[in-house]
């Protein structure tokens, strides 16, 4: 089976050794976490963990499974592309001065859509974000023409395009099973 | 106990742990658990505690305890090596869905981190192998995480739980109030029972004309074994056991064609890929049991109940999954399947049935002469037994002899290491088991490998004279391995061969009876001694050195490519 980029979405309670619980799913299994970002969710309480990595579908399934086993896990999915809205953001220093040595900047920043963050006599840290080609796009100009001194990508965020909001139906279900008990 | 009272950690975990019905425990006592044996000191009205002699010796005698009561097993021991010590039996537990709370003392919480004497990461290290670790560092969290860690290990699928219990939380005074845990939003043990799952599995049984049923330890688990026979005897489903699944149906029962895998009956692993409807009951399709899947039931329509959603699919993938406990899952089958007869493909079995008791039975449960062989020493206790002792075994040739030639009357009779195959698990298993079932005879079937892996145990029988009665199927070789080198690595025997010592020197030093067996003439009298009573006994009996599980099929084949050693 061919290897695609899957996105798996995992809300859970906030918990010490909660991420542990996660990547002992992966380690056991030789899977390398592509990026992840974690954070807390728009429910109180909850934390929201984005994974992404190349593997199969069958491995995807068992991973969401296993992952979703946890006791302290609310629930897991997993999402190709496709089904998904999703955004990374990238940080890129480079030299004032070489970049004063350019002349102009302004169709590069046209171009990328680049937010410029911080600029003085030594440095400009410029933003931008997009899918993982575009960042890395932007990083491949600059290395070229000016050098970058640093540069950080973030993980990335998800948001899915499926119209089943997937946890809040089932906080709803909770909540009516809590009434009950 | 509804009203507060003032009290320390430690008297607040003894009262917590008696509200969750524990009676009994097995640990063993050091520095940063000291609190709590202090406490337990003053319960000893409700709580029996086993010393055993080793923290491995107490996780499995802890599994054995719960796998023939049904109850959680407790372990209770201090932290670092300790809890590293207990590493194997809380892994044995999980890949047996053993339901088992383990409490580990831990340095103070102001200490961790800081390599602080006999501190190690417990809740790291378990996390892997548990199906929850929590680290206790304020009393006030202490009821609530003994109510969660026992509701955790016993509801759905069963399993380890470990409390790493910092000292500082053990000695702090708190307003104790206990509630029993009974929900947690995050988890759901037990799936709701879908009807159209139930529907569509019915309509595949319902159009079967060779239906076949593989039972788990999960009809064990959930109680489910009058509802398993209704199920089979309505649709006249023949069905065979896992490892695991021994002794959920009683040995004699008519549909009941025998032991599943890679040592299992010629029958059922040839039916297997014969029927057209598979039938899986809490069973996870472990490697042991289908061999190859590229060719495992290819032909057949797969139903799979299973309480765990995580097993659907994993190994084999259903035609139609039922998910749910099966106890639940059986009953709503039973109702929807109709009444059938399958007479033809029922006796169809026979054929292979004979064909293994000419190659294999006969030779190695009814030799009249040579060497006593193991399968012949288990037959014999067996039947001494009525069959309605507890089997607790080993892990090798042991192990796969007694699954085939020990008979079961009545359900909760087979402890054995399955998943993790540990080697030292009998021992202090029958421990447990007879803790377990003290009025029911307990027979351990031991290598002479495994016997020493865990043999200081023989301490804790004889402290707490534990009627257990141990057997030793002597060939002074690593014995499945033995054979596995004279099948698979041209008679090259790497150290397998042991030079053993006087067993029966040895329980006698542990004030433990005991006789040695080396001719077949001696071996029912030897028996009969074992069994005059109801105090622990070690039976030595010196088996073939090159003797064979057989059937086999070997690693990665096949199911029906099945070698008879013939």
């Amino acid at each position: 089976m061919e290897n695609t980029l899957f996105t798996i979405t995992v809300f859970s309670e906030n918990t010490v050794g909660l991420l542990n619980q996660i990547t002992i799913i992966f380690t056991r299994r030789a899977l390398n976490i592509e990026t992840l970002s974690v954070s807390p969710s728009a429910i109180n309480g909850i934390h929201k963990f984005t994974i992404t990595l190349y593997t199969t579908l069958d491995m995807v399934e068992k991973v969401v499974q296993q992952i979703d086993k946890r006791v302290d896990i609310l629930k897991s999915y997993y999402n190709t592309d496709e089904g998904l809205v999703f955004q990374e953001i990238a940080l890129y220093k480079v030299a004032t001065e070489k970049l004063l040595a350019l002349g102009s900047i302004e169709k590069l920043i046209r171009n990328h859509h680049i937010h410029i963050l911080e600029m003085n006599e030594n440095f400009v840290v410029f933003e931008k974000t997009g899918h993982y080609d575009e960042t890395q796009q932007l990083f491949e100009e600059l290395s070229e023409s000016v050098g970058v001194l640093q540069f950080i990508r973030s993980g990335r965020v998800a948001i899915t395009k499926s119209k089943v909001e997937r946890l809040s139906d089932m906080l709803e279900s909770m909540r009516k099973f809590e009434k009950n008990e | 106990m509804e009203t507060k009272t003032k009290m320390t950690g430690a008297q607040a975990f003894m009262h917590s742990i008696v509200n969750e019905g524990v009676d009994t425990i097995f640990g063993y006592p050091g520095g940063a658990i000291m609190p709590v044996f202090d406490a337990l000191y003053d319960f000893d009205k409700q709580i029996n505690h086993i010393l055993t002699r080793h923290e491995q010796g107490a996780t499995h005698a802890a599994q054995g305890y719960a796998r023939v009561s049904g109850k959680v097993g407790v372990c209770l021991v201090t932290s670092g090596p300790a809890a590293t010590n207990a590493i194997t039996g809380i892994g044995d537990a999980l890949m047996d869905s053993t339901p088992m709370v383990v409490i580990t003392g831990q340095v103070s919480a102001s200490l961790l981190g800081t390599d602080a004497f006999q501190e190690i990461d417990v809740v790291g290290i378990t996390q892997p192998i548990t199906k929850w670790a929590y680290q206790i560092r304020r009393a006030e969290d202490i009821a609530w995480a003994v109510a969660r860690a026992f509701y955790i290990a016993r509801s759905g699928r069963p399993g380890p739980v470990v409390l790493d219990f910092a000292k500082n939380a053990q000695l702090a005074e708190i307003e104790f109030e206990y509630k029993p845990c009974t929900y947690i939003r995050s988890y759901m043990p037990v799936p709701e029972v879908n009807p159209e799952q139930i529907e569509l599995a019915a309509e595949l049984i319902n159009q079967a004309k060779k239906p076949f049923a593989l039972v788990g330890q999960g009809v064990i688990l959930s109680n489910a074994e009058k509802e398993l026979v209704a199920f089979l005897e309505k649709a006249d489903i023949p069905a065979a056991s896992t490892l695991l699944g021994l002794s959920a149906m009683s040995s004699d029962f008519r549909l009941n064609k025998g032991f599943l895998g890679m040592h299992g009956n010629v029958g059922p692993n040839m039916k297997t890929n014969e029927c057209d409807v598979l039938i899986a009951i809490g069973m996870r399709f472990d490697d042991r049991v289908t061999g190859d899947l590229k060719t495992y039931a290819k032909q057949a329509k797969i139903v799979h109940l299973d309480i765990d959603p995580s097993e659907i699919g994993k190994n084999v993938k259903p035609d139609a999954p039922v998910l749910g406990s099966a106890l639940e899952t059986l009953p709503a089958l039973t109702q929807l399947i109709h009444k059938a007869t399958h007479t033809e493909w029922i006796d169809s079995f026979k054929e292979f049935e004979k064909m293994e008791f000419d190659k294999v039975i006969q030779r190695e449960v009814h030799p009249t002469s040579g060497e006593i062989t193991m399968g012949e020493v288990i037959h014999k206790v067996s039947e001494a037994t009525f069959n309605n002792a507890v089997l607790v075994t080993d892990v090798g040739q042991n192990q796969m002899m007694a699954a085939r030639y020990f008979n079961y009357s009545q359900t909760r009779s087979m402890v054995t290491s399955g998943g993790l195959g540990t080697m030292g698990f009998g021992l202090p298993a029958a421990i447990g088991a007879k803790m377990g079932a003290p009025e029911r005879t307990v027979c351990v079937f031991c290598g002479d490998g495994g016997f020493q892996m865990t043999i200081q145990e023989l301490g804790t029988i004889m402290q707490e004279q534990i009627g257990v009665k141990m057997i030793i199927l002597n060939n002074h070789f690593l014995g499945m391995v033995r054979q596995w080198q004279e099948m698979f690595f041209e008679e090259r025997y790497s150290f397998t061969k042991m030079q053993n010592p006087d067993f029966i020197a040895i329980a006698k030093a542990y004030r433990i009876d005991g006789t040695e067996v080396h001719v077949r003439e001696e071996l029912d009298a030897a028996i009969a001694d074992m069994l005059k009573d109801d105090k622990p006994y070690l039976l030595v009996v010196n088996v073939e050195m090159n003797g064979m599980v057989f059937p086999m099929i070997p690693t990665g084949a096949s199911v029906n490519n099945i070698l008879l050693g013939d």
